[in-house]
């Protein structure tokens, strides 16, 4: 019998839950990889050829390649290591934030500063739906 | 015998630290923040521990998915501060206290905790962001520290409960050791927050001040939030929340809080601060 994931029906977020973390082991671990400077500067030279020397899926390395955070977390990254590439290409986890919600940074900091998104509607997916 | 003498909660926002670290907290961001930290850094000046159990989170630094404790505790002698990708912290690396460490480690294991030993590790900013928020930016820590790392990366973390009851165990450990030291335990995250995902960004006031509330008066209660309603309610990183139960577990029931503070945002996060003496 599968076990109840009861966070399932959380709108707009993935848990990194023990399925999740299998299925990114491969993009996370690239991910730490890029702590290291000279790793960082090997990505930067030539990102394809230092991706295929990891076993990641191919939509891996594309969501890789296209900075697209919200595909990565689907395919099993976890933020705290996609951190390791934003902080490759010098964006700051603000900036990275507002490209995952789709809205510019200063409309992501207005939010912030005015208290953040609040959790009136943000609780539920039913809510949601409900609009 | 050593003693326990009281609890804090705090953040650990990396931002906070950079802000320190470029000399940006008289900014009209950040000063309202670092203005609520004046009270503790006094406060901090005439109750300094020997030394502090430190409970935090690495952030993928010197845990990768090679190996994820649940909870660590740190008993080497020195912890260098982590490169976490984008240069080292210019703080001073930490000094350990293998001596209590050690003793923690065999009381909570034979109290059926059973932690992981690390002897070799980074620290990162869940663990310097709050010793820069409490003694500024010296040349040396002022007090020595022992790391308690808690997995809040991958789920499931330690439920609230578990942690709660771990508090009590290390208390029963520094009751034990056998040094007339004071130690105080600081839990570190939170509050509300969520950076990843569309929702990215979420933050539940309403749900930070019960938790503070509830941290000084209803603690058991607080303990029974189910993870669940954390990731939901707090954000998908305010689980780290549960770091701050090991904390207040290790205090008396009937500890005082001496101060708090509320402030959002840092960066993505709401921060929350806390200070409880034992009694």
């Amino acid at each position: 019998m599968a076990l109840e994931k009861p966070y399932s029906d959380i709108p707009g977020t993935t848990v990194f839950d023990t399925d999740m973390a299998r299925r990114g082991y491969h993009l996370n671990q690239f991910c730490m990889s890029l702590m290291r400077a000279e790793n960082r500067e090997r990505f930067r030279a030539d990102e394809r050829t230092y991706l295929d020397e990891w076993a990641m899926s191919e939509e891996q390395r594309q969501a890789v390649m296209a900075r697209d955070y919200n595909r990565l977390i689907e395919l099993g990254g976890n933020i705290y290591f996609l951190a390791k590439i934003f902080g490759t290409d010098g964006t700051t986890f603000q900036q990275a934030a507002a490209k995952m919600t789709g809205v510019s940074e200063e409309e992501y900091l207005k939010m912030m500063v005015s208290g953040g998104r609040p959790p009136q509607g943000n609780l539920y997916v039913s809510e949601r739906r409900r609009g | 015998m050593a003693k326990l003498t009281a609890g804090l909660g705090m953040s650990h926002v990396p931002a906070i630290g950079a802000a320190v670290d470029k000399g940006k907290t008289s900014e009209p961001y950040w000063k309202p923040l670092f203005d609520g930290f004046e009270f503790s850094k006094r406060w901090m000046a005439s109750n300094r521990p020997d030394a502090v159990i430190l409970v935090y989170n690495d952030h993928a630094t010197a845990f990768s998915l090679d190996i994820i404790p649940t909870f660590a505790i740190g008993c080497a002698e020195s912890f260098k501060v982590a490169d976490e990708g984008w240069g080292r912290r210019p703080v001073p690396d930490v000094a350990g206290h293998p001596e209590l460490a050690a003793h923690i480690a065999q009381s909570a294991i034979e109290d059926e905790f059973d932690l992981t030993i690390v002897n070799k590790m980074d620290v990162d900013h869940g663990l310097t962001v709050p010793l820069t928020l409490m003694f500024g930016q010296p040349a040396q820590w002022p007090c020595r520290v022992v790391p308690f790392a808690v997995n809040v990366v991958q789920y499931p973390p330690p439920s609230g409960m578990r942690c709660y009851k771990l508090g009590r165990s290390l208390r029963r450990a520094v009751e034990s050791f056998d040094s007339d030291i004071d130690v105080q335990i600081w839990g570190t995250g939170g509050m509300s927050h969520q950076l990843q995902g569309p929702r990215a960004g979420l933050i539940n006031q309403t749900f930070d001040k019960a938790f503070l509330d509830g941290l000084t008066a209803d603690p058991y209660g607080l303990a029974s939030i189910p993870r669940v309603d954390y990731l939901r309610e707090a954000g998908s990183e305010g689980i780290e929340l549960v770091m701050w139960l090991i904390m207040r577990g290790a205090l008396n029931e009937q500890a005082e809080e001496i101060y708090r503070f509320y402030h959002v945002p840092a960066s993505n996060t709401a921060v929350g601060h806390i200070i409880l003496q034992d009694r």
